[in-house]
């Protein structure tokens, strides 16, 4: 069928291919692992390349469908952010804490990827425990961004965005805490959704913070994403917070019609310092969305203003005590000298186990939770949720879907910003209020500046309405063509990383 | 129970903090094994461990239980209880927080009725919480480290605390035997403190009789067992009248009880200054209660051994001391109520479970801390047996080898009665023949007798027990030698 490389393809083209008996499962894991190395010195997008795991995958893949077997996801080259539990593979979160660590479990996502037959390529890069904007807080080196490998991918998810936009794989999971599935993807050029808080589990996935992590899928198109989207989302008896709601058929639901939906456009979310390209990028394509037939209107959303200082009080504190277990008994780094007592161990395996990052937001969180400090930061955090909570729930009652730019400027330089943490946590401004309210959104490209760099698109749904935002989406990527940019043969064009 | 000692012109006040663990299945957050006793970390999992990734799933049958104890000790229960972080880091605790309840606990404001030397007091308590055990760490195995042990880590566990209503050392003990009393009588709790099913720590401060305000408090850990307990507080009371009135004041702070000195030290600042940083733990939602279900739990409630005692005096007319010593025990209770239902003489059913039953049971450990695993006899055994001696088939003291070879071989008293021919001989002719035959085989001991030396009588009856086999009706062998004695 299709005349180009199979890296290059989406996973409705690889399918077709599968099913018309063209191409196998295996020639698939060969081909996205043969592309893996030549790209991987100079994107670094994943932390291990699992080659048998993905050949023992794709012969099973190719064996289920002999036996007639058919499946949206059967043979489908994936890679994992280095945050899910594998069973049997090493899964460090990108923290040198986690050493030696292989876990005895697989993640509910992971066991629902296999269930489905999907090959196992890698397992990628990330900020260290899920803590950054631009994958830079990785203890094993950033990941670049395949668009221009001087660039970050961004964060924290930005090895799973950067292994979908190089054709290391064609889907990739990663987690998004206050944007980051989002603001990779919309950096490297890719289609990513963060559900709502509790549509897919939690269980297995090494807890940044708690009650803002939500799993979601990376792909190169919308229709991809429901695919995946709808082998990982249902219940799951071992995450209390997983809710136990029928999930829809994503994937039915993209009928190319935005005709007659209303589409609001927070005016807080065009923020000074905004970058003019991107700007007019995003305008542009919610005028596209008019001329498809949508109805704009203007909303608010006054409370965005405090989406950043609540979040860097809520998610550390729940951090500082999610991240207590990294302690050295029982897993793991362990430093510990002959004659250390056990506070000494405590303190030599965390000074040289957590990187700086990681401290900063466990002293943040623990400061946050201090007697004395509780009510002042912790619990004002909380009301302060409440409140950006209900802006969403009033903007939705004049409106389907809102339309945002993803973040305020394009993939920024390596080690731009690493200096300066508040700057970096500026990048997640516009999409840290998603995870306070807890609601899905979709993050989809919609032009490029004039350096080449891909622009993201936004699209927030209220909660457990991701067909909402998919179909928007989807049918934005019927009438344009952003999505079938492929970014130059990365490390052919500039040097590496490092 | 005990006296209450002379504390002078102060008044102790005290307050108790139990902790108590659930006897579920499994533990509070994951399907491991919540028993005791197995080897080391064998019931462990990826989520009793705290390893990365893994999620706590509520056992329902603990809320069950806590709901059980918290409705039997006259709580109420809000409509919103929040599961909450207590961060703090310990080998023995392996997330680096413990999953306990904070500001929304279960259950408030209930009490427990104690038997006291003066009446009946009621203790009321503040609240009945939920949270999860921690595992323990073994030190003594190696010089240079020490190993943990994971099995307890997660077991679930209930804190009852008291208001400061308690007046004394005894009157703590007391408290807590009525608590476990009802702990046992509910089954959710063995109440073993030595094995620390049941753990207590208590805050203990003396004020002036006489004046209402309260003195400053210390907190008393490390007591394993009721004998423990009543010390340490009566130590410490004494230790506080003799700092005060020596002019000093008392520190608020935590002291470890040590039995072998059997004093209260200090426990090292470092150990005692935590910052627990409570918050709401976002992996578990709030326990909502439903009313419907709480009103489900409350008719599935036991009697209680309070009301049982009181049913047992009044209804069964047994003395108020036998009524405690069988209601202390649900299972002995019962065992009690089965035997009546089968014939209906409790104060003879009474003393022979408060004496022989009990006596066996303890000599042959045939119980654990919850339960009598297995009863010399059967209730309706025991029944049957008190039946034969009341229709007068054998003697109290027949009964006593009737009972031993019950236990020995089992089998039913009556056939034990009849194939080891233990049948009272009441019939006077036979009597009479063994009495004409002791007094013709001993002519001085009778003429010994007639010249005044009473004290014979005793040889003669044992004479004629003899050679009947004990069988002989002692009544009817009485009047028969005397009269024939006196002849």
């Amino acid at each position: 069928m299709s005349t180009k490389n199979p890296t290059d393809w989406t996973i409705a083209e690889a399918r077709k291919s599968l099913e018309a008996g063209e191409t196998s499962a295996l020639d698939l894991a060969r081909a996205f692992l043969d592309r893996a190395a030549s790209v991987e010195p100079a994107v670094h997008a994943l932390l291990e390349r699992t080659t048998d795991r993905a050949l023992s995958d794709a012969r099973a893949a190719d064996a289920r469908r002999a036996k007639g077997e058919r499946g949206p996801l059967l043979g489908i080259p994936v890679v994992l952010k280095d945050i899910f539990a594998t069973r049997g593979i090493p899964t460090t979160c990108g923290s040198r804490i986690l050493e030696g660590f292989v876990p005895p479990y697989d993640a509910d996502a992971v066991e629902r990827l296999s269930r489905a037959g999907a090959v196992l390529v890698g397992k990628s890069n990330l900020d260290e425990f899920a803590m950054g904007s631009s994958t830079e807080n990785s203890a094993f080196g950033p990941t670049a961004n395949p668009w221009d490998t001087g660039r970050v991918a961004g964060g924290s998810s930005g090895g799973s965005a950067a292994a979908v936009a190089a054709g290391e794989c064609l889907a990739s999971l990663g987690t998004d805490t206050g944007g980051s599935i989002r603001l990779p993807a919309s950096y490297c050029g890719v289609c990513g959704m963060k559900p709502t808080y509790g549509r897919v589990s939690r269980y297995g996935v090494i807890a940044y913070a708690s009650s803002l992590d939500q799993v979601g899928p990376f792909a190169r198109t919308v229709a991809d994403l429901a695919d995946v989207l709808g082998v990982i989302a249902g219940h799951d008896p071992r995450d209390s917070t997983s809710v136990p709601a029928p999930v829809p058929d994503y994937a039915a639901a993209l009928d190319g019609r935005v005709a007659g939906l209303r589409i609001g456009v927070p005016r807080e979310y065009f923020v000074p310092g905004m970058a003019p390209e991107v700007e007019a990028a995003v305008r542009e394509a919610i005028e596209r969305l008019r001329s498809l037939g949508a109805t704009i209107v203007e909303v608010g959303l006054p409370h965005t203003k405090y989406a950043v200082a609540t979040y860097y009080l809520v998610a550390p504190a729940e951090a500082s005590s999610n991240l207590a277990r990294y302690d050295g008994v029982r897993f793991g780094l362990r430093k510990a000298a002959a004659d250390a007592n056990l506070l000494d161990m405590y303190r030599e395996t965390r000074d040289a186990g957590f990187g700086a990052e990681v401290k900063r937001r466990i002293l943040l969180g623990t400061y946050a939770l201090s007697a004395g400090y509780y009510d002042a930061f912790y619990l004002k955090a909380q009301k302060a949720r409440t409140l950006i909570r209900d802006d969403f729930a009033k903007a939705f009652a004049e409106c389907d879907v809102l339309a945002t730019p993803v973040a305020p400027t394009v993939a920024f330089g390596l080690g731009e910003k690493t200096e300066d943490p508040l700057a970096m946590y500026l990048s997640d401004v516009l999409t840290i209020s998603v995870n306070l309210a807890g609601l899905p959104a979709l993050a989809l490209p919609c032009g490029f500046d004039g350096a080449g760099l891909p622009i993201g698109l936004q699209l927030i749904a209220p909660a457990f309405r991701e067909e909402a935002a998919l179909r928007v989406g989807d049918a934005f990527q019927r009438a344009t063509d952003w999505h079938e940019r492929r970014p130059p043969a990365p490390g052919a064009a500039k040097g590496g990383a490092r | 129970m005990s006296d209450a000692p002379d504390y002078g012109p102060w008044e102790p006040v005290i307050g108790l903090e139990v902790h108590a663990q659930m006897l579920t299945e499994s533990k509070l957050f994951c399907g491991c094994s919540a028993k005791f006793g197995a080897e080391p970390n064998a019931h462990t999992c990826p989520v009793c461990m705290g390893m990365p990734g893994v999620l706590p799933v509520l056992n329902r049958r603990a809320v069950e239980f806590a709901t059980r104890t918290a409705l039997a000790t006259g709580c109420e229960i809000p409509r919103i209880a929040r599961w909450a972080r207590k961060n703090y880091f310990y080998p023995d605790l392996p997330k680096g927080y413990q999953i306990s309840m904070y500001d929304e606990p279960l259950a408030v404001a209930g009490g427990v009725e104690v038997e006291t030397p003066e009446g009946t007091r009621r203790v009321r308590l503040t609240r009945i919480h939920m949270e999860e055990d921690a595992g323990k760490n073994v030190h003594d195995a190696h010089d240079d480290h020490s190993l943990v042990d994971l099995n307890r880590a997660g077991v679930p566990l209930m804190e009852i605390v008291s208001e400061p209503d308690i007046r004394s050392a005894a009157e703590a003990a007391d408290y807590l035997r009525s608590l476990r009393a009802i702990l046992q009588y509910l089954a959710v709790c063995d109440g073993n403190m030595e094995e620390g099913s049941m753990r207590c720590d208590a805050n203990v401060s003396i004020r002036r009789r006489g004046t209402t305000e309260l003195g400053t408090r210390t907190e008393i850990k490390n007591m394993n067992s009721f004998r423990s307990v009543e010390r340490a507080i009566d130590v410490e009371i004494r230790r506080q009248i003799e700092v005060v009135e020596g002019g000093g004041r008392i520190v608020q702070e935590t002291r470890l009880w040590d039995a072998d000195r059997g004093q209260t030290f200090p426990m090292r600042s470092k150990e005692a200054a935590h910052d627990y940083r409570y918050f709401p733990d976002p992996d578990l939602l709030p326990l909502v209660s439903d009313p419907a279900w709480v009103e489900e739990v409350r008719r599935g409630l036991p009697e209680l051994p309070a009301a049982r005692r009181d049913r047992f005096v009044r209804d069964h007319g047994i003395p108020p001391y036998d009524a405690a010593v069988l209601t202390a025990r649900r299972d002995v209770a019962d065992y009690f109520e089965a035997a009546l239902a089968a014939h209906p003489n409790p104060k003879s059913i009474s003393n022979w479970i408060m004496g022989d039953i009990l006596r066996l049971v303890r000599e042959r450990k045939l119980d654990d801390a919850l339960v009598i695993t297995e009863w010399p006899v059967a209730p309706a055994a025991l029944a049957k047996l008190v039946a034969l001696i009341d229709d007068g088939t054998i003697s109290g003291k027949i009964a006593k080898t009737v009972f031993e070879e019950m236990v020995a071989g089992g089998g039913d008293p009556a056939s034990i009665v009849e194939k080891k021919g233990l049948r009272q001989v009441t019939d006077t002719g036979a009597i009479e023949a063994a009495v004409d035959a002791v007094i013709a085989a001993s002519p001085d001991k009778v003429a010994e007798y007639r010249s005044g030396k009473d004290k014979l009588f005793g040889f003669f009856v044992g004479q004629v027990m003899k050679a009947t086999g004990g069988k002989a009706n002692p009544q009817a062998v009485n009047d028969l030698l005397r009269s024939k004695l006196a002849g």
